[in-house]
C-alpha cells in the first residue's frame, strides 16, 4: 500500500512501512544518527535524529517512527536544530569525542560549542587493557548500547557485558567489573566493530598508536597465539 | 569470601525459579534479606538458578538503589531529604544522625551494624520529617531525634467527601469490614463490553497517576486485543515527591484496589494481575498479602484470575508503565519506545491494562452507583472525586478527598492555610508546587483556580498525581529547585541522551543557583537543557524533569541570576535561534 505524506514541504508517495529515517535517506536528506546501526535493534535513545511531526506533542525519533499517511514532517526546523545542538553540546561536555569524527562533524554543522557547559562533570574512566583482543576506554563511550546489543540478542548471545550504575553514571561493564577473560566473552570482536567512538579498539591498533611497531607487537604475545589460549 | 554459606539460598528462592528471569527481583530481595547485601557468590547462585546471564544480574543490581553489591549494615536508616522533609529540618536530622554514629551519609558503621543513607521522597510527606528504619516508617521526627512515630505510618485523611477514602484512617480494613465485592458482583451480571462502556465515556474516568489518560481507552483497547493471555497491572510504584495517596489507599483499604482489578480483569478478559508496590513501602506488603488471601478465600480471586504482588527496589522510573513492565520481567527499568502501546504489547508482550491505585479505586464506585450518579461528583470534563496530597507549610497536612472543582483557596483553607510547622503564626503563601517534582509552581495569583483538569490546564498547571506542596513566604525556592534537580539526576534511568545528561547538567546549574555562584549564560543554558529534555526525551520522566524548573524561571527569573553581575541581562540576551551553517544547502 502506498501512502502520501510531506517531508520538509515536499509531497512524497512511498510504500507503507518505512521509517522517517529510511525515507529521508532515500531522498538524500541528512538526518544525523548516533545510536542507530543497521545491524542492531533501534532503541531511539540518542534522540539526535528527532524531527518535528505536526500534531505531535514532542519531537519524534526518525529512526523508529514510521511515515504515516498525511504526516507533515520537518527534518530541520528551529526546534529540531535546538534539540540536536544541545544534545551534542551535552555530549561534548561529558565524554571524549576526539576519536569520533562523525560527531565532531555534526557539532560543526549544528554550531554546537564543545565548551557550552563549563564546570561540568565528565564521565571518566581508566583504560581497561585486560585481554589480548581489544582495549576498553569508557571515557570515550557515549552509551549507544550497540556493544551490549551485539553481545546479546542482536548477534552473539554471549551476554558478557551489561550496564553499571544508572542515569548519568551509567557505564558499560562486566559482572562486578571482572576482566574480560573471566567473563563469558568469546572475543568475537563484534562489539569493537560497532563502536562509533573508539571506546572499544582492537589491541593491535591501540599498540600501534602507542608507538609500537608491528614486529614489536607480534612478539608481545597478543594476537593469534594468545587468542587460541584464551579459548 | 569463601566462607559464605550458600545453602539457605535454595529454599529462599525456590518459588521464584519457575518464573525464570521474571523472578529476578523477588529472588534478589529474598537473598538480600538473608545476607544483608548481595555478595558475588550469592548473585552468581541466583543467576545460575534463574538462568540469567551474570552480566544481566549485575546490570539489575546496579540499576536499583535498594540492591547492594557491597557490604552494608545489618540495619538501615534512610532519611528523606526531598523538599517537604527538608522544610521540616531533614538535613539537620541527617547530619545529627551521621555524627552520632560517626559516618557520612551512604556509609556503614565499622561494626557493620548500621548504614545511613539519604533517600529520595519516601511518600511520608504529611508526617515530615521522615525516615525509613529497616521496614518501618519513622515519622514526625523532632530535631533532637527524641520523639517520633515508628512502625506502620498513620493515615491523615481529610476533605469534603469520603468516597474513595471511606475506609481510610482507621487501620487496614479487613474483608469482613469491607463487605462483599458488591460492585464486582454487579459487574459480573453485566457483559464485559457494558463494564468497559461504563468506565469509558459514560463515567469519563481518566488516570490518576499523573498522565490523565482516559481509562476507558486503555480498557477497550486491551479488551479488543486478541490474545491467549492478558494482564491487569496496578501501578503502586508511587514515587513522585510529595505523593502519598496510594500508600494510604493500599494500606487502609486494599480490597478497594483489588476489587477494581477484579472488575478490570473481567472487563478485558485478563487472567493474571500484578500489584507493583514501590520498595520504600515495605510495611504495606503484609497487609496487601493478607487482603489477597482473604479475597482468595472468598472466591474473588483464584483460578480464573489471581494477583501477584511485586515489590520494586528503589527506582522512580519504574512508575513509568513500560519501565514497570521491564522491572516485572526482571530487567533494568528502562522505558520502552512507544508504540507499540501496552494495550496490545504490554507486560511479557501481551495486551495489558496498567492503572494507578487511585484510578482502580474509582472503578468499584463507578460500577456500584452507576456512571450517571458518579458524574454528579466533580465537573463535566473532570468527573469524580480526587485525592490531593497536601504537604509542606500548612497547618493540617494530609490526604484530602474533594470533588473536582474545588478551588485551591478552598483546599488550602481546609488544610488550615500556610503556616510554618514550628510556629503557628500565619505566614503568607509564596508558592505551591503542583503535581510534584514533575509539576509546576503556582503562586497566590492562582488561588482561585478550580482544581479540575480543564481549569488547571488553562492556568498552565499540571494536576499530576495530586501533589499540593505548600511553601510560605520565608522559603527559598532555590533550595527547593536544588533538591528537585538532585532528585531527577538520581532517578534518570540513563537510556536517552537528553535526560541522561540533561538531568546532570540541570542539577549542576541549579546547585550554582542555590549557592549564588551562577556563571555567565547559566540562565540560557538552563533553558536549553530544560527545553531539550522536555521536547526530545524518550519518556515522561525526561519530558517533565525540567517542568518545575522552567515554571520557576518564568515566575522568578531574578533568582536564577543572583550572585552574577551582568553587562547585559542574560534574559534579554536570549535570541531567536538561527539555523546554522549546515543549513545553507
Amino acid at each position: 500500500m502506498t501512502i502520501n505524506f510531506t517531508m520538509d514541504g515536499q509531497e512524497i508517495t512511498i510504500e507503507q512501512g518505512k521509517t522517517l529515517l529510511e525515507v529521508a535517506r532515500e531522498m538524500g536528506k541528512d538526518i544525523p544518527t548516533i545510536c542507530f546501526h543497521e545491524a542492531t535493534t533501534a532503541n531511539a535513545l540518542c534522540r539526535i535524529c528527532v524531527v518535528e511531526v505536526e500534531g505531535q506533542r514532542v519531537l519524534q525519533p526518525a529512526c523508529i517512527v514510521q511515515a504515516g499517511a498525511g504526516m507533515k514532517v520537518q527534518t530541520r526546523s528551529e526546534k529540531v536544530i535546538r534539540a540536536r545542538r544541545t544534545i551534542l553540546e551535552m555530549l561534548a561536555s561529558t565524554i571524549d569525542l576526539s576519536e569520533a569524527p562523525e560527531i565532531q562533524k555534526m557539532m560543526d554543522e549544528y554550531g554546537a560549542s564543545s565548551s557550552r557547559f563549563p564546570d561540568a562533570e565528565r564521565r571518566e574512566s581508566d583504560v581497561k587493557d585486560d585481554n589480548p583482543m581489544y582495549v576498553r576506554d569508557y571515557s570515550k563511550c557515549l552509551l549507544c548500547w550497540r556493544c551490549v546489543q551485539v553481545c546479546a540478542e542482536d548477534a552473539q548471545y554471549t551476554f558478557a557485558i551489561n550496564f553499571d550504575g544508572r542515569g548519568f553514571d551509567t557505564q558499560i561493564g562486566t559482572f562486578l567489573d571482572k576482566a574480560i577473560p573471566e567473563t563469558s566473552c568469546v572475543l568475537c570482536g563484534q562489539c569493537v566493530a560497532v563502536c562509533p567512538t573508539g571506546a572499544l579498539k582492537p589491541k593491535r591498533e591501540f599498540l600501534l598508536e602507542q608507538g609500537k611497531t608491528p614486529d614489536e607487537i607480534s612478539v608481545m604475545n597478543t594476537g593469534r597465539k594468545r587468542r587460541k589460549e584464551a579459548r | 569470601m569463601s566462607e559464605i554459606d550458600l545453602t539457605p539460598i535454595k529454599s529462599a528462592i525456590e518459588s521464584y525459579i519457575p518464573l525464570g528471569r521474571s523472578g529476578l527481583l523477588p529472588a534478589l530481595h529474598a537473598v538480600q534479606k538473608i545476607y544483608d547485601w548481595l555478595p558475588e557468590e550469592v548473585a552468581a547462585e541466583v543467576a545460575r538458578s534463574l538462568r540469567v546471564p551474570l552480566a544481566d544480574v549485575h546490570g539489575v543490581i546496579e540499576f536499583y538503589s535498594l540492591y547492594y553489591n557491597q557490604q552494608v549494615g545489618k540495619n538501615f536508616i534512610r532519611v528523606c531529604t526531598d523538599p517537604v522533609c527538608a522544610l521540616k529540618g531533614a538535613d539537620g536530622l541527617l547530619s545529627r544522625l551521621c555524627k552520632q554514629y560517626d559516618v557520612e551519609p551512604g556509609q556503614t558503621t565499622e561494626d557493620l551494624s548500621l548504614t545511613i543513607e539519604q533517600s529520595p521522597c519516601l511518600g511520608l510527606c504529611e508526617q515530615a520529617p521522615a525516615a525509613l528504619v529497616d521496614d518501618d516508617a519513622q515519622t514526625n521526627i523532632t530535631p533532637d531525634f527524641h520523639s517520633y512515630d515508628l512502625g506502620i505510618p498513620r493515615s491523615l485523611v481529610y476533605g469534603s467527601i469520603r468516597e474513595l477514602t471511606a475506609n481510610c484512617g482507621q487501620g487496614t480494613t479487613t474483608l469482613a469490614k469491607y463487605g462483599e465485592y458488591a460492585a464486582y458482583k454487579k459487574a459480573l451480571i453485566m457483559t464485559p463490553e457494558a463494564v468497559v462502556a461504563e468506565v469509558d465515556k459514560a463515567s469519563g474516568l481518566v488516570g490518576r497517576g499523573g498522565a490523565a489518560f482516559p481509562t476507558g481507552i486503555k480498557w477497550s483497547g486491551a479488551a479488543k486485543a486478541q490474545s491467549d493471555l492478558k494482564y491487569i497491572v496496578c501501578n503502586a510504584d508511587e514515587s513522585e515527591p510529595g505523593t502519598f495517596k496510594d500508600r494510604i489507599l493500599l494500606l487502609d483499604d486494599p480490597h478497594r484496589t483489588i476489587e477494581g482489578m477484579c472488575i478490570a480483569a473481567y472487563a478485558i478478559g485478563a487472567s493474571k494481575g500484578y500489584i507493583y508496590v514501590r520498595g520504600e513501602y515495605p510495611y504495606i506488603v503484609p497487609a496487601l498479602e493478607n487482603a489477597l488471601t482473604e479475597a482468595r478465600g472468598a472466591g474473588y480471586l483464584g483460578g480464573h484470575f489471581d494477583i501477584e504482588i511485586r515489590v520494586g527496589a528503589g527506582a522512580y522510573i519504574c512508575g513509568e508503565e513500560t519501565a514497570l513492565f521491564e522491572s516485572i520481567e526482571g530487567k533494568r527499568g528502562f522505558p520502552r519506545v512507544k508504540p507499540p502501546f501496552p494495550t496490545t504489547n504490554g507486560l511479557f508482550d501481551k495486551p495489558t491494562v496498567i492503572n494507578n491505585v487511585e484510578t482502580l479505586c474509582n472503578v468499584p464506585l463507578i460500577i456500584s452507583i452507576g456512571s450517571a450518579e458518579y458524574r454528579k461528583i466533580g465537573t463535566e470534563i473532570s468527573p469524580g472525586p480526587k485525592l490531593f496530597c497536601v504537604s509542606g507549610d500548612v497547618v493540617k497536612p494530609g490526604l484530602y478527598e474533594i470533588p473536582f472543582g474545588v478551588t485551591l483557596r478552598e483546599l488550602l483553607k481546609m488544610a488550615g492555610g500556610p503556616s510554618t510547622s514550628l510556629r503557628k503564626d500565619r505566614k503568607s503563601l509564596k508558592a505551591v508546587l503542583f503535581g510534584g517534582a514533575a509539576g509546576a509552581f503556582a503562586t497566590s495569583e492562582h488561588l482561585d483556580v478550580k482544581l479540575t483538569f480543564e481549569d488547571l490546564r488553562a492556568a498552565g498547571l499540571p494536576l499530576g498525581s495530586g501533589v499540593v506542596m505548600v511553601f510560605d513566604e520565608t522559603r527559598d525556592i532555590r533550595d527547593v529547585l536544588k533538591r528537585l534537580g538532585k532528585f531527577f539526576a538520581h532517578e534518570s534511568c540513563g537510556k536517552c541522551y537528553p535526560c541522561q545528561m540533561g538531568t546532570q547538567r540541570q542539577m549542576e546549574i541549579l546547585n550554582r543557583v542555590a549557592s549564588g555562584n551562577v556563571i555567565e549564560h547559566d540562565f540560557v543554558r538552563l533553558q536549553d537543557v530544560g527545553w531539550t529534555m522536555t521536547e526530545a526525551s524518550l519518556c515522561g520522566l525526561g519530558q517533565t524533569a525540567a517542568s518545575a524548573v522552567l515554571s520557576a524561571m518564568k515566575l522568578w527569573p531574578e533568582i536564577f541570576t543572583e550572585g552574577y553581575i551582568f553587562n547585559e541581562p542574560e534574559i534579554k540576551a536570549k535570541k531567536k535561534l538561527t539555523p546554522t551553517s549546515a543549513l545553507k544547502k
